[in-house]
């Protein structure tokens, strides 16, 4: 495609690649942004969610008239409110939705299947009364058995989630209904064969819990529906046009009768893909026709949106005394939450990715349990399955007596490597990565006592998937740029650096903005680390279609074929003629009236060619050994961008991700009791990493390019959550000389596990 | 219960509102005065989005009931700038990407410069745990500690 | 719910007095219970404006502490810091900066979790707490309030105004350590605070030591003196400390930690603050 050349090969770069301030910096720095919760209307009402105080029982009946009644609430809504949708499963990124489930989800039906699960909604004048309103209203519930593990979930006298929920993937489908969702299966050649050469087999399980995204701001939106059916709808989300068409589907409407505008983004990593209280505002908002703005509490955001998998994971590696892998296999049994769809399809696929094998298998269960439905997480599935395969090469080095780096060199996947899901492999950077982390000084730095070091990689293939942008050509010569991905961690910077550094003008005179659903075509979420390479492809495309209109522009006031003009650091440029002419943007546009109108171009496509990227993360820990306490020390995260448009944010997706990563590994987990009440709804006990936990996190770049992309971007955001949790597992083994196989490595594990020797 | 009339100083200016007893000190600012730059991220003080300098002490304004605010100086981020000049530690964070989605950015500020307010050369681990309370889920805390280090290391070198 | 802010000891406890009543200082504990509902006041009466409860004094022969001094004030305070080293890093550990600017000894009391961080080095150094309400004031040791987890022994109408401590003797020294998952943010897992002094040979003159967050109260070590004083702090008595705190804790397991994994900590902490207590003493 002549419009997606390499440009990066071209030319030398002027902008991509610096590190220029943010267009939003200074709304954000000041206060300025507005996000989810911090925008009200006129007349507008409070609305609050009934939640379910039972892990899995019968709705009996819902009375509501009694709520209804109170002075100053205004509309209530149940299930009664909601038609009931057929199962319909849909793609959305690395994860899939059914719309029976989520139907269900957003308002249960049938039955409560989680603590936290929505019952019903109401809106009012202010919040006191909503929440008075939610006391008067009565549901009987008939309480039936509940199951929150996956050892428990999976046995055939298990309490049942769906009666209806026969195994997918089996051959032939069980007779009988249970609480495994889907059984997956990936890879190629013989393993048993392979465990057979091996001259060492070693194989573990491991056990992780569900834990949250932790994204600071809590899930808000402000729904307007109009007396004519006509919505709008403000809402914290990763996908604007995803929301529009979950919320349509969800409520019987058109598309064109709802408006999605997508606020400023206080966090997502994955959780901001799907709809929890948007259905909801619409459905009190349409009853009431009165705008109704719903926030969650940050108890509602742990109990009641999605957080990722907790997981069973068994893995079983043999090796030859040279360090090569004969085989690789492993069984992946993640928890789904309430709703099957645990991410267990992308777990399985990326678990053995990394390397170059010859027989790999990875089979992966997909397990309903009483919790909340889980929601995609930063590179979902991903994060869980490599722990345990890195965990077990790591084991491997020590008693091969071999560098845990030189064995996974030796096993690298390389471009032509088959992946395990079956692909082969463009260009990766998985041994530059390797050979980067060796020659790092922290590799070689000394350790004091009671310290260790260890290392992991990781893979994460990364998506493309629709995406639209438009470019516009102002009257002076500026341009606006319209998205349709929500910027969540300064994709309105590089957008604008890939539009500058096509155009040859400077990057301030840019202005990126997302636009609303009724301004671009549909846009797929920003996530599965899309929006720079895939939104990056529209801009680019769109720019250089852009460029295109103005050399023409220029030929028709220089009465010349358009051949003839070229496009060169912001100006169109007469070549082969006697006398060098050229015209500035700016003169361009000014004259746009009179050569053909305003100079607009859009590009819509359905991105494909993502590439993978590959990490590999050292990190040195100090162990209590009479606490049990581990402390991150030091920290080097490298990884393969393909090319860092602005390296900051590159720098910062990898330093966020690692240290999601190590709250993850340390102490971060959903705690249940017995009947299923989550025990850590806040984050005085939901642990995520707090600024002194951690150290500087060091990062190195490594840009081995992607050839789908005019300027080699792979996407970056997701597979720095990968390596933390085996890389501190493993360096928390190696300072104790014992195996650890379960995480997190909160202090009361560590010192049982070293009490057990 | 009637609303309470309350009146004091909010980023040097003279306010007066009402509010109800149980309304926090962050439900009047971004409800009842629309300065919605403090965030809630928690409503029980572990997140420091809310952060706000009350009398000069940087508290969580969640935990702060509007009523105590009665004869007060509350500075939030919104007095941060001053006319159209940035504070140096907003024009470092935009400079070193010390911020990714944002939402944090208003508490973390408003603690960073109480912090240089009282200490002109913390240490790294000052910085640590002088935001301890102020949770940010993107950055990993990197570049926000480098960026509070260097304004105070610039301040030194102008003195 | 109403908000009344009287401004005086009496005035206090006359609105204290009535039912539903709270009493508000730094409101980092109470603020938390109003909005998830664990308490359902039908009036706040903030004690902020009462004489001498906001106010750090060395009196002729002790510390006075106001009960509502927000902890930052005090751990500002050179002088007291020196003299409680123990106290202040107790007190400097009840949550982030943003909560020192407001939380105080009196809430951290008051609160009675068994897990606040500033009662274990406050009995530790011999505390008592002056206690008003309508019939006057009333002194009593800080190890009488908490009864069971939020429950005081205050009566009606009751409020504490202040804290005092002894100043510091020679050769002495306190301390006081925690255990959290994390470095900052958490309630601990388990607390020991240590305050002690030597006499001129180097020998014990004096020990107090209490546990945070093993029992349904702090817990107070019993027995210490006939241990402990005009004896060596060698490790065979350290060894000795170790196993009275393990044997002392009657914890729970719940989301922080353990029964067994409570114990052990209690020992190693009780260990760790003994000999940093020691080493202030020494110097």
């Amino acid at each position: 495609m002549n419009d997606m050349t390499q440009t990066h090969l071209e030319r030398e770069l002027k902008i991509v690649g610096t590190r220029p301030e943010r267009p939003d910096g200074v709304d954000k720095v000041t206060g300025r942004a507005l996000f989810g919760a911090d925008k009200s209307l006129p007349n507008m009402l409070v609305g609050r969610v009934l939640r379910s105080p039972h892990a899995h029982a019968k709705i009996i009946s819902i009375d509501t008239s009694k709520a209804e009644a109170l002075k100053g609430v205004k509309a209530v809504v149940t299930r009664e409110d909601f038609e009931d949708l057929p199962s319909e499963f849909v793609p959305n990124g690395e994860m899939v939705v059914n719309f029976k489930d989520i139907t269900r989800n957003i308002m249960a039906r049938e039955k409560v299947l989680y603590i936290g699960h929505t019952v019903a909604a109401v809106a009012a004048l202010d919040a006191e009364i909503a929440e008075k309103a939610l006391q008067l209203i009565d549901v009987q519930y008939e309480i039936l058995p509940h199951v929150l593990e996956i050892s428990e979930a999976e046995k055939p006298d298990a309490p049942l989630l769906h009666e209806d929920m026969f195994t997918i993937g089996v051959n032939p489908t069980p007779k009988n209904a249970s609480n495994i969702a889907k059984r997956v299966e990936f890879g190629f050649g013989d393993v048993e064969a392979g465990f057979k050469e091996a001259d060492l087999v070693i194989e573990r399980e491991f056990n992780t819990k569900p834990v949250h995204q932790g994204y600071i701001e809590p899930h808000a939106c402000l729904a307007s529906v109009s007396e004519d059916g006509q919505a709008e709808l403000w809402c914290s989300t990763q996908g604007p046009f995803v929301v529009r068409n979950f919320c349509t589907k969800l409520l019987g409407m058109n598309r064109s009768q709802l408006r999605v505008t997508a606020s400023e983004i206080g966090g997502g990593f994955g959780g901001k893909t799907v709809v929890y209280l948007e259905p909801l505002a619409l459905a009190l908002s349409k009853k009431s026709c009165r705008p109704v703005k719903m926030v969650m509490s940050r108890a509602e955001v742990l109990t009641s949106s999605g957080p990722t998998s907790g997981a069973n994971v068994w893995v079983k590696i043999g090796v030859k005394n040279t360090g090569e892998i004969t085989a690789g296999e492993c069984v992946l049994k993640y928890q789904a939450g309430a709703f099957q769809g645990a991410p267990v399809g992308p777990g399985a696929m990326c678990a053995f990715a990394p390397y170059d094998l010859k027989n790999v298998r990875a089979v992966g269960f997909d397990i309903v349990v009483n919790q909340p439905k889980v929601a995609a997480y930063r590179a979902p599935g991903g994060p869980i399955s490599e722990y345990g395969v890195e965990s077990v090469l790591d084991e491997i080095a020590l008693q091969l007596n071999m560098d845990p780096i030189d064995l996974r060199l030796k096993n690298a996947a390389k471009e032509g490597t088959t992946a395990p899901y079956g692909p082969k492999l463009g260009p990766i950077g998985m041994v530059e990565t390797l050979e980067a982390a060796k020659a790092h000084p922290h590799y070689s730095a000394p350790l004091g006592p009671n310290q260790a070091r260890g290392i992991a990689s990781g893979f994460w293939f990364n998506i493309g998937g629709e995406t639209s942008s438009s470019i516009t050509i102002n009257e002076d010569g500026t341009v606006g740029l319209t998205l349709g991905t929500p910027d969540i961690g300064g994709s309105r910077a590089s957008m604008a650096m890939m539009a500058s550094e096509e155009l040859g003008i400077p990057m301030n005179v840019i202005k990126p903005i997302i636009g609303d659903t009724n301004s671009l075509g549909f846009n797929f979420v920003t996530g599965g680390s899309r929006a720079t390479f895939s939104t990056g492809k529209t801009v680019v495309q769109s720019t250089r279609a852009a460029i295109d209109e103005l050399k023409k522009r220029a030929a028709l006031l220089w009465d010349v074929d358009v051949e003839q003009v070229e496009w060169a650091d912001g100006h169109a440029r007469l070549v082969g003629a006697d006398e060098p002419k050229s015209l500035s943007l700016a003169q361009l546009a000014k004259e746009a009236g009179k050569t053909g109108g305003p100079i607009v171009a859009n590009a819509s496509i359905n991105a494909t060619g993502a590439g993978p990227s590959l990490a590999t993360h050292i990190v040195d820990v100090e162990v209590d050994k009479e606490t049990g306490k581990v402390s991150v020390v030091r920290y080097t995260a490298i990884q393969d961008a393909g090319k860092a448009i602005h390296p900051s944010y590159v720098e910062g997706q990898m330093q966020g991700g690692a240290v999601q990563g190590i709250g993850w590994a340390l102490n971060e987990e959903y705690i249940f009791n017995e009947a299923g009440e989550m025990q850590n709804t806040g984050f005085l006990d939901y642990r995520v990493p707090v600024c002194s936990d951690v150290p500087m996190i060091d990062t190195v770049i490594i840009e081995v390019p992607n050839p789908n992309h005019p300027y080699g971007v792979r996407g970056v955001g997701e597979t720095p959550i990968i390596p933390p949790l085996a890389a501190i597992s493993n360096a928390v083994s190696r300072a104790t000389n014992l195996r650890f196989n379960e995480l997190p490595l909160s202090p009361p594990k560590v010192l049982s596990r070293i009490a057990k020797g | 219960m009637a609303k309470k009339h309350v009146s004091t100083t909010i980023n040097g200016d003279e306010h007066e509102f009402l509010c109800h007893p149980q309304q926090t000190l962050l439900d009047v600012l971004r409800d009842e005065l629309d300065l919605t730059g403090s965030k809630e991220g928690c409503a029980t003080g572990d997140c420091g989005a809310c952060s706000v300098l009350l009398d000069g002490r940087l508290v969580c304004s969640c935990l702060v009931l509007g009523v105590e605010a009665q004869d007060k100086n509350v500075e939030t981020i919104e007095g941060m700038s001053s006319g159209s000049d940035l504070h140096p530690l907003q024009k470092k964070f935009i400079d070193l990407a010390a911020l990714q989605c944002g939402i944090c950015t208003p508490g973390v500020l408003v603690a960073a410069k109480a912090l240089l307010a009282r200490n002109a050369n913390p240490s790294e681990e000052e910085v640590r745990f002088w935001l301890a309370g102020n949770l940010c889920r993107c950055t990993g805390y990197d570049k926000i500690v480098r960026a509070v280090m260097e304004v105070a290391a610039e301040a030194r070198n102008t003195q | 719910m109403d908000y009344v802010a009287p401004n005086s000891a009496q005035e206090v406890s006359q609105a204290l007095s009535k039912e539903g009543a709270f009493a508000l200082a730094g409101g980092t504990d109470l603020l938390v219970k109003l909005k998830t509902r664990m308490s359902v006041p039908q009036t706040v009466v903030d004690i902020k404006n009462v004489p001498r409860i906001r106010s750090i004094e060395k009196t002729g022969d002790s510390w006075w502490i106001g009960a509502a001094t927000p902890c930052a004030e005090i751990s500002e305070h050179a002088d007291f810091a020196k003299d409680w080293p123990g106290v202040v890093e107790a007190l400097s550990l009840i949550g982030s900066t943003q909560i020192q600017g407001r939380a105080s000894l009196g809430g951290n009391l008051c609160n009675a979790s068994p897990a606040a961080d500033s009662v274990p080095a406050l009995i530790a150094a011999r505390t008592t707490c002056v206690i008003s309400g309508e019939s006057g004031e009333r002194e009593v040791p800080v190890e009488s309030i908490v009864q069971s987890p939020g429950k005081t022994s205050l009566k009606q109408g009751e409020f504490i105004v202040g804290f005092r401590l002894p100043l510091s003797a020679n050769k002495s020294g306190d301390a006081y350590l925690r255990l959290i998952p994390r470095t900052e943010m958490d309630i601990a897992v388990v607390g020991a605070g240590v305050a002690l002094s030597l006499d001129t040979s180097g020998k014990i003159a004096a020990i107090r030591i209490a546990l945070g967050a093993v029992a349904p109260t702090q817990v107070v070590l019993s027995g210490l003196e006939d241990l402990c004083v005009g004896k060596e702090p060698n490790n065979d008595l350290i060894e000795k400390l170790v196993a009275i705190a393990e044997d002392a804790c009657k914890p729970i397991d719940d989301k922080r930690g353990t029964v067994e994994y409570r114990k052990t900590i209690a020992g190693v902490l009780t260990k760790r603050a003994f000999s940093i207590a020691l080493d202030r003493a020494k110097n």
